[in-house]
């Protein structure tokens, strides 16, 4: 190691440093990057979500009339319980390598760096459910006009569960049995999405406007985006303060 | 004598119903080597997690220059550079992927020079391999090369000579010197034998002090 010897060593201004922007892109890109290096972890919820919406024909009942019902139920449930499912590694592996604190070191505001880090978060489990869903939703006899709403409430939707899911891993994060509690945390905020979720397949297949439940869920995105970065970043501060 | 860096004033911290520290004063001034000592549990990493601004749990003031830190946050954060003993180093990526996106957030530095830098800390070879492949002490390599293009004037270092061969210890020590000797300030905990002449000490846990 040797190094060149500087003569002065000034102070800089937060000026600066990096843009926000490009520390965003950089935790977005290094969380894609890891993750495809690690594709099990990426396939578990999937495979979940799937299997749970086949299994429940064979389960229940195989009736059209009765899959046509609860067909955008189950398939929201079971969307909901994936991202669920995938929410303890979103700070996990970070919090054991170190990472974290890193990230929380960084000179950005760190509701950015967590945006950026809830957004990688959807983009590997919310977007690939939005995607299976269409082929799920005609297993489950959906008429097309419902496949097409069930997927814009995923769309819209699933985000808000990896925002307010980034809260839920942030707060339990320095504890032992995080998932429990986790998941006690979590549902109770997940339940308004799931019923609009739901509400809205239900209403288009009925042949009822949707616009307003439409609305409304993209009024739960907005919220989501705009004060759940606040909330994960401060548990994060409070759960790395106490380990 | 130039202004410290970074004070902290009347600091009390509690721990699981103890109190591992009151009424500590510590300033960090340029060009000083700050070494903080003390048995197993009395505090070390604690305090040094309180000066990086990674631990909230305590009472008394931090400055940054002379202000308060909460209100200069991004200017401290920008000029701090803290290295634990998580080294910070993603499993699944490169030494050279790691170490650019720990650089990303900070300020632009060119791939010539963090592969030059990872070359520096005995690495060179190793730059596009996994890092899971490396051993502990290589990890904690990749770690340190950060210190190599930091450019930030504080650095605080909790057990930086942990798995390190001898003659990555001795290049280190080096380091610090040089960069103390250029200015910078630098706060460390260490079990290492490690001794400058102007070395700055603060001991935490004097009283508890029982030895083997």
């Amino acid at each position: 190691m040797t190094m060149a010897s500087e003569t002065k060593l000034p102070v800089r201004t937060s000026e600066e440093s990096v843009s926000a922007l490009s520390a965003m892109k950089a935790v977005f890109s290094r969380d894609l990057k890891t993750a495809f290096r690690q594709p099990q972890d990426l396939l578990n919820p999937l495979l979940f979500f799937v299997m749970v919406v086949t299994l429940f024909p064979l389960g229940v009942s195989p009736e059209v009339s009765f899959l046509r019902e609860a067909g955008s139920g189950i398939l929201w449930v079971a969307a909901l319980l994936s991202v669920l499912l995938s929410l303890d590694h979103l700070y996990r592996h970070d919090f054991d390598d170190g990472t974290l604190e890193q990230l929380v070191l960084q000179p950005q505001p760190l509701f950015l760096l967590v945006l950026a880090k809830s957004l990688a978060h959807w983009v590997l489990t919310g977007l690939p459910l939005v995607m299976l869903a269409p082929v799920l939703g005609v297993m489950v006899h959906l008429e097309g006009n419902s496949v097409a709403i069930l997927c814009l409430t995923l769309l819209i939707g699933t985000p808000v569960l990896s925002l307010i899911g980034s809260i839920g891993a942030a707060l339990t994060l320095g504890l032992r049995s995080a998932g429990v509690l986790l998941s006690l945390l979590i549902i109770p905020l997940y339940i308004p999405v799931l019923i609009f979720g739901t509400g809205t397949v239900m209403a288009a297949s009925e042949s009822a406007p949707v616009g307003g439940q439409l609305a409304l869920m993209g009024a739960f995105l907005v919220l989501a985006l705009t004060l759940a970065p606040f909330a994960s970043a401060a548990a994060l501060r409070i759960s790395l303060s106490n380990s | 004598m130039s202004e410290p860096l970074l004070q902290a004033v009347n600091l009390q911290c509690e721990r699981d119903d103890r109190i591992l520290f009151r009424d500590l004063s510590v300033s960090i001034l340029p060009g000083t080597l700050t070494r903080v000592e003390g048995p197993n549990g009395s505090g070390k990493t604690t305090l040094l997690r309180i000066l990086a601004g990674l631990n909230d749990s305590y009472s008394g003031d931090m400055l940054w220059r002379g202000r308060p830190r909460h209100t200069y946050r991004e200017e401290f954060l920008r000029n701090m550079l803290y290295l634990g003993h998580r080294p910070g180093i993603k499993p699944l990526l490169t030494p050279m992927e790691n170490l650019r996106t720990l650089m990303a957030g900070r300020r632009y530095v060119t791939d010539k020079v963090l592969w030059q830098a990872l070359e520096g800390t005995g690495l060179g070879g190793f730059q596009n391999v996994p890092s899971r492949n490396l051993s502990a002490g290589q990890q904690r390599r990749v770690a340190l090369a950060r210190l190599l293009v930091a450019d930030e004037p504080l650095w605080i270092l909790d057990e930086i000579f942990t798995a390190i061969d001898i003659h990555g210890v001795a290049a280190l020590e080096r380091l610090l010197v040089e960069r103390v000797a250029s200015g910078g300030a630098i706060v460390v905990t260490t079990h290492h034998d490690f001794n400058l002449p102007s070395m700055h000490r603060v001991t935490l846990g004097g009283r508890h002090d029982h030895g083997l």
